[in-house]
């Protein structure tokens, strides 16, 4: 028998054991979030640091004169003509008008290369438009040359000057001071599909595919997969067939992704003959991959819905399909909203399997349908990030901004709908 | 085969065991004691609204109510009473076929509402459940408004077909559960946010507002505090005058106050059935009177 107050000394003893462990276990925890919240800093940090720039667009304001003979076309509505014309050069005549002492051919090549090599197209879309402009003076703003603009835009930094010549550097810097070379936010990004040139592309084709292939997998896998999960609850007999297809929804949410684009390779390509990279089947393949997802949460949810109320709803004397429909889908709406949309945001960021049904192709136009050659916005930041030019590094990290905006926003959603639908009982 | 005995009356019972012996628990009696199939008192009735015979419930292999016969009279208030896990509320679930959702739940025997069989395979079961309407342990509303709980039979049951009229319905529901009163104002509000004696009564309203002939009630006061209990037990009293209630309750003072006949089960037997005031006073089987006096149980 332990004395009383042996008792209470070895309680408080074991206390102090007690709270110091509570204390442990709390600093544990903070030190988890801290890291966290650290890492996901430098992720932002990183990302915004060497992104911004791929919002800013450098561009060139020139008087420019439509110089019929220096461009050799004397009739704008003559397409062989316009196919053979010179439009390039009344923009150097326009930089020879800074520069006067660049005369040399060399010079000459070197400041056609301080824009970029699209600029004379806008002279020529300018003319198609409006052919009567010829001989006339423009004030015309150009997108610079990939080079200049890295070199504008991280002005003192010497490893993004290295491909440009002193002299080019000697020019860009005094156009600069002119006001000549101006930076302002680039609208480009935002309008236009890839392009060969950095200044030149744009997400918003990417932004359209992720957008048309998310349509799709949406309107495929949230009724598919919902519609399994309440047949598999509420409907399926206990048998081993109901536990074989169990054990199998549960391995398919473990198979690696790029197995989904295989699948969907030979099955909706190869078998029923439709169209490579375009997002019907981007879509029919992301489906595919989030459907384990959607039928495991909703499956949860449903579960999680208290039989009191199935019970309730049955005593009254409704059928089976109206405590489902009535009910338990209801109650379970918010779970089941939660895991599709998670599933669908890991489908925006997916690569792998769109990389084996052609999405991954190099794409100028922005997609306007289902059936219209496309790529995703992951796919674009993974292409750009392999690419060699500069301007590709910044535009690819901007890229990434986009997709996670797309994704905080889709989380966002997510949060919204389920503080909407869920009910307390 | 079937002695039958003269009608039950409808007298509350009155006299409450006051004289509750100090619970010296004995050993419980053993199963051997209980002769199956064999039921003392008054089991059967005249003007039966249930006829049961020899029922039996498997649940897979363990056999939970064994060979119970029991005539369940018209606008009668019923209670089962018994120790936990005696099969009174298995039996009283198998009157409107909640055990179905329950797979290896089997029913055996005859049950018949009004000469026709209840686990017949062609019988409709969303037809039986609006005539037998349910009241469970746990208050169940639906997270919906006041209002919507009570219409919601109705309108799966398409017994309205103008707003005005379910409207009528829900007000004489509420009413009936002497709810309106307190909710007559905020018939929006959400009804788990009420307090558990009104969320019980919002469940008997609705569930009465199917007009079922049968109400079941399975131990509906076991979650309640003694004013909610006392209220519900007001309203079963005034029911019973256009309803057959069957009453499952571990309160033996509730099922004196409010039944007119008790059903004693023990171990999946139906141990004796007599009028209430009779089982309480003066029970024939020395096992009920053993659970009544607290030895047991």
């Amino acid at each position: 028998m332990i004395e009383q107050g042996s008792q209470a000394e070895i309680v408080r003893q074991s206390l102090k054991k007690r709270y110091r462990k509570e204390r442990r276990f709390r600093m544990y925890g903070r030190v988890a979030i801290a890291v966290a919240l650290a890492s996901l800093l430098l992720l932002f940090v990183d990302i915004i640091g060497k992104g911004y720039t791929g919002f800013i667009k450098t561009t060139i304001t020139l008087d420019v004169t439509l110089d019929g003979e220096a461009m050799y076309l004397d009739d704008p509505t003559d397409k062989d003509q316009m196919s053979m014309a010179d439009f390039q050069a009344p923009i150097i005549a326009s930089l020879q008008g800074y520069f006067p002492q660049a005369t040399e051919r060399s010079d000459v090549r070197q400041l056609s290369r301080l824009v970029g090599s699209y600029a004379g197209n806008q002279i020529k879309d300018l003319l198609v438009d409006n052919p009567g402009l010829l001989g006339s003076t423009q004030t015309l703003e150009f997108l610079v040359h990939d080079t200049v603009s890295v070199y504008v835009k991280h002005a003192g930094d010497e490893a993004y000057s290295v491909r440009l010549s002193d002299q080019q550097k000697g020019w860009v810097d005094e156009l600069v001071e002119k006001g000549v070379i101006d930076t302002g936010f680039n609208d480009v990004l935002f309008s236009r599909g890839d392009s060969r040139e950095p200044t030149n592309a744009g997400i918003l084709g990417a932004i359209m595919g992720s957008l048309l292939t998310m349509i799709v997998t949406l309107v495929i896998a949230f009724p598919v997969g919902v519609s399994a999960a309440v047949y598999l609850e509420e409907f399926a007999p206990q048998n081993r067939l109901t536990d074989f297809i169990e054990v199998n929804i549960n391995n398919l949410a473990a198979v690696p992704s790029i197995i989904f684009g295989l699948l969907g390779l030979a099955m909706f390509i190869g078998l029923f003959g439709m169209p490579r990279s375009v997002p019907v089947v981007g879509g029919l393949v992301l489906a595919l991959m989030t459907l384990p997802t959607i039928i495991i949460s909703s499956r949860a949810a449903i579960k999680s819905v208290p039989p009191s109320i199935r019970e309730a709803a049955m005593g009254m004397g409704a059928s089976k399909m109206q405590v489902v429909l009535h009910h338990v889908v209801p109650l379970a709406m918010p779970g089941m909203m939660t895991g599709s949309i998670i599933g669908m945001a890991q489908a925006l960021g997916e690569t792998a399997p769109l990389l084996l049904i052609g999405m991954v192709a190099f794409i100028v136009e922005v997609p306007d349908g289902f059936f219209s050659s496309a790529t995703v916005l992951p796919v674009q930041i993974y292409l750009w990030a392999s690419s060699a030019e500069q301007g590709f590094i910044e535009l690819a990290s901007a890229g990434i901004m986009v997709l996670l905006a797309f994704m905080i926003s889709m989380n966002a959603l997510a949060i919204w709908l389920r503080k909407r639908l869920e009910r307390r009982w | 085969m079937n002695t039958m005995n003269p009608t039950v009356t409808s007298e509350t019972g009155a006299g409450v065991v006051e004289d509750k012996v100090a619970p010296v628990k004995e050993e419980r009696p053993a199963e051997a004691e209980l002769e199956e199939g064999v039921t003392v008192g008054t089991p059967y009735s005249d003007d039966p609204k249930f006829k049961l015979r020899n029922v039996e419930v498997f649940y897979g292999e363990s056999r939970a109510i064994k060979n119970i016969s029991l005539d369940i009279a018209r606008n009668e208030v019923i209670a089962f009473i018994g120790p936990s896990g005696c099969g009174k509320s298995t039996f009283l679930r198998c009157l409107n076929r909640m055990n179905d959702s329950i797979d290896i739940c089997k029913v055996k025997g005859s049950l018949q509402l009004d000469d026709n069989d209840i686990y017949d395979p062609s019988r409709d079961v969303v037809e039986l459940r609006a005539r037998v309407g349910m009241v469970f342990q746990k208050p169940n509303p639906f997270p919906k408004s006041i209002y919507d709980n009570v219409a919601y039979g109705p309108r799966i049951h398409g017994l309205a077909n103008r707003k005005s009229d379910l409207d009528d319905i829900v007000e004489n529901s509420l009413r009936k559960a002497g709810l309106w009163n307190e909710v007559k104002d905020r018939l929006d509000a959400t009804a788990t946010g009420m307090s558990g004696g009104q969320q019980q009564r919002l469940c008997i309203a609705r569930t009465i507002a199917v007009s079922p002939e049968v109400v079941l009630m399975d131990e509906p006061c076991s979650a309640l505090d003694p004013i909610a209990t006392a209220k519900v037990e007001e309203l079963i009293a005034e029911l019973s005058e256009s309803y057959t209630i069957v009453i499952v309750t571990h309160s033996m003072q509730q099922a004196a106050r409010v039944s007119h006949r008790t059903a004693y089960f023990h171990l999946g037997h139906l141990v004796e059935v007599n009028e209430t005031n009779k089982v309480f006073t003066s029970p024939e089987h020395n096992m009920t009177e053993s659970y009544i006096t607290g030895r047991f149980g």
